[in-house]
């Protein structure tokens, strides 16, 4: 039976799942891993985990271990330092090997803690038994907050953003709707779809921990219809929760997009600029609310995340439980390694998720997938003249006119790309996947982007100065 | 291999469309109408119709040559340019007129303004109007009545003026016979442009496929009904004998409406921008068919839209997300 066919019977009506305006339909790939259940997979004995300082948005931390040291499982090795910025925790227990730059998988070096793993994984008294349960309801508010931001809580849907900032918006913007984001749009990616079945009770929590800080909010848990299985379960366990409700997205790239995601649930416009607290929402992926949970209810911090490993390329395609710190290269090959023609891996969805040119680098915390092309696939087609067919402008979720800011672009008219509102690109890639000429808008629209980002930033500075 | 990673800007994946398959669906979409072009005018129009193609194609390949450019006469660009011409023309046309009109349409019109994508009208209008204004004998009128070059078509009514000619010189009153002729194509016209209904199974085939929006056909030919409507109701002379639906489905509106007036590069690329040019359109036809000296209006109707495309691509930017609350501020 199709998964039309089963949501119909259950009376959800196809006509009114919630969806944005425009947008792309890519084949999915899921069909690699959405029936695999997640696997835990702990890193070896005397295997080197490595923690780079900057594995979210905002200031780097500080290590507060030094070279030599015995560290513990869920010990913090490096405290924030800033008010954008989150802690981060050894997730193995071992010595700490060295402290220096390392190559992550953005690409850039980062001063990373390298602790190796005694195999023992001796947990620190600081942080709560997994047979723990906190009553979280009693909490207070600054509690729940305290516990979310020193477990190291990031955005792990991708952007990484701390959670704790997040959940807790400058006075004056009242949150009314807290969204677990579970569209997951992105091709390939199952975690999310597999948290929601093998999880289901611990995910519904978690939002129920984050409804604790706003008690007027409402919860939502939205997740696209190509996972009718997840959207029952779901639904099942939000049944005893009644501020929660759980929706049906339109399978659509990019439904999870954080302003698109508002839209469809809410019906709101994030302003041009402006954050989701500015129109009463928070939107966390659901990795995110369940380590909230984790947090909150167990008092663990953030060791581990899931990631999916799939593609053409890969030999055992997988949702996994890892370690953050856990080398992606020796993850690779304990997974069952990669086939002879595979010749690209992402970190990520093939959307939005950068090629790595290194597998020797760590998972970090925003890490949500490996997947792995052959040639064939990995071949761009080549780049020919715009016929200015208008299928970018009918594709980009933002509104905006693609083929006309990459002339601006590539005329380096910053004036005109800042005035055709370039900056508001989300870099969901839906232009360039539509293009029929294969011209590479995504790209030219992000560089130029944050070339003018900067120009606006240092007009205001200049402002700011003048006065 | 694992050293040998390919990296690239994201997305790391396309849709399968190329300008190819985009292009070879508008060869598809024309197929239809272009046989029973054949069926009717016989296999002289088939003949201009591979002359106008061969010369498009050849004139675009010698440009790119001489001006040592990729050659990208795969895309069927060409193709759709030289059989587009060739259907603008009528079947007694000599055979030198397509080979001037595809030099006109590929070399002045595409290539001189820099090639795919940027022309700024349809390459095969231009060529059209450019033909009609030089060798009107040719082309128009006349051209309708004469008794073909030696291979005759099926259809003997085929070879006379145009319906809306007729028209035009107060000479018929529209019968439900016409109508079906019309119809199927049963009447005097150019080659592609008499048979309506292959017109519009191919017009209804791009738009499934989505390589056209349907905004500008429909609201073209929506438009040029309710005009022809409005104007029969207010009693004016020269809208008296016209019958809305056989406007239609002649004068060459259908080939227009889905396969002129939608080209790519010489079409608004925004929503909005596509309602006003396939109004736009209908307004001028309607103009031109009942106070205009012309009989038909189609091609000038679109000329003149091509040239407002980039004015109405300005105006007509699609609003952008999160763009509501700025608006009422400044309202």
């Amino acid at each position: 039976m199709s998964a039309r066919h089963k949501i119909k019977e259950r009376g959800v009506h196809l006509m009114n799942l919630h969806t944005f305006k425009r947008g792309i339909h890519p084949p999915d790939g899921k069909a690699f891993t959405n029936q695999k259940p997640i696997e835990i997979l702990m890193p070896k004995e005397g295997a080197l985990m490595v923690f780079p300082v900057s594995q979210h948005i905002g200031a780097p931390c500080e290590p507060i271990v030094q070279k030599g040291d015995r560290v513990l499982l869920g010990q913090k090795i490096a405290e924030a330092t800033a008010f954008v910025c989150s802690p981060i925790h050894s997730s193995v227990s071992g010595t700490v090997k060295d402290i220096k730059p390392m190559l992550t998988p953005s690409g850039a070096m980062v001063k990373s803690i390298i602790i190796e793993n005694d195999g023992k994984f001796e947990e620190d008294p600081s942080i709560g038994k997994t047979t723990d349960e906190n009553d979280y309801k009693s909490m207070s508010r600054e509690e729940i907050l305290d516990k979310v931001k020193n477990a190291g809580i990031v955005g792990l849907g991708g952007a990484g953003f701390p959670t704790h900032i997040k959940l807790n918006p400058p006075p004056g913007q009242e949150i009314d709707s807290i969204i677990v984001n579970a569209a997951e749009c992105e091709p390939y990616l199952t975690t999310d779809h597999r948290v929601m079945l093998e999880k289901t009770d611990r995910l519904v929590m978690g939002l129920d921990v984050m409804l604790q800080l706003h008690p007027k909010a409402k919860g939502y848990i939205a997740i696209e219809i190509n996972k009718p299985d997840a959207l029952e379960a779901v639904t099942k366990a939000a049944e005893k929760y009644p501020n929660i409700e759980v929706l049906a997205l339109k399978c659509k790239y990019p439904q999870g997009s954080e302003k698109q995601l508002i839209y469809a649930v809410t019906g709101r416009e994030v302003p041009s600029g402006g954050l989701p607290a500015s129109v009463g929402c928070i939107v966390d992926n659901v990795d995110t609310v369940l380590a909230i949970e984790r947090a909150v209810v167990k008092n663990r911090p953030l060791m581990r995340r899931i990631v999916t490993i799939t593609g053409n390329g890969v030999n055992n395609p997988g949702n996994y439980q890892i370690r953050i710190g856990m080398n992606i290269k020796e993850f690779i090959e304990a997974t069952g390694g990669l086939k002879e023609d595979c010749a690209k891996i992402i970190a990520g969805g093939p959307m939005m998720g950068p090629a790595l040119y290194n597998v020797d680098v760590p998972f970090v915390k925003t890490s949500s997938a490996l997947l792995c092309m052959t040639k064939d696939e990995a071949t761009l087609p080549e780049e020919s003249n715009c016929i200015r067919c208008g299928k970018c402008v009918g594709a980009c979720p933002m509104g905006l006119m693609p083929l006309e800011l990459n002339q601006d672009a590539l005329a380096k008219d910053y004036d005109a790309f800042e005035a055709h509102n370039g900056v508001d690109c989300i870099e969901c890639g839906s232009c360039s996947y539509v293009c029929p000429a294969k011209r590479h808008l995504a790209q030219s629209l992000r560089i130029t982007k944050r070339t003018v980002m900067g120009i606006i930033r240092a007009r205001k500075e200049a402002e700011k100065n003048g006065k | 291999m694992e050293n040998n990673l390919m990296v690239s800007s994201t997305p790391h994946v396309r849709s399968k469309d190329t300008i190819s398959s985009v292009m070879r669906d508008v060869v598809i979409a024309l197929l239809p109408a272009a046989i029973m072009g054949i069926v009717y005018f016989g296999l002289k129009a088939a003949l201009i119709m591979i002359v106008s193609i061969v010369s498009a194609v050849g004139f675009e390949a010698l440009y790119q040559k001489a001006t040592k450019q990729k050659v990208t006469v795969t895309d069927f660009s060409a193709v759709i340019t030289g059989l587009l011409l060739a259907m603008n023309l009528p079947s007694t046309a000599p055979l030198w007129v397509p080979i001037v009109g595809a030099f006109f349409a590929i070399i002045i019109v595409k290539q001189l303004f820099g090639g795919l994508g940027q022309n700024f009208m349809n390459p095969a209008l231009g060529a059209r109007a450019f033909l009609v204004a030089s060798y009107p004998t040719f082309t128009t009128g006349a051209a309708f009545g004469a008794t073909g070059y030696g291979v005759v078509g099926v259809m003997d009514a085929t070879t006379q003026a145009t319906p809306l000619a007729q028209i035009k010189e107060g000479a018929v009153t529209v019968t439900q016979n016409d109508m079906i002729n019309a119809l199927v194509g049963n009447i005097g016209g150019c080659i592609g442009e008499t048979c309506a209904i292959a017109l519009i199974l191919g017009g209804v085939y791009l738009i499934i496929r989505k390589v056209i929006s349907w905004k500008i056909p429909v609201c073209y030919i929506l438009t040029v009904f309710i005009l022809t409507c409005l104007f029969k109701a207010t009693g004016i002379a020269a809208a008296a004998n016209r019958q809305p639906v056989y406007e239609l489905l002649t004068g060459g509106l259908m080939l227009g409406a889905f396969f002129m007036a939608t080209d790519y590069a010489s079409s608004p690329v925004t929503p909005r921008g596509q309602v006003i040019m396939g109004i736009g359109c209908g307004v001028l036809t309607t103009l031109i068919r009942i106070f205009g000296g012309y009989p038909e209006g189609v091609s000038y109707s679109i000329l003149l839209m091509n040239l407002c495309v980039p004015l109405i691509d300005r105006y007509t930017r699609p609003t952008i997300f999160g763009a509501i609350k700025k608006e009422a501020k400044k309202a």
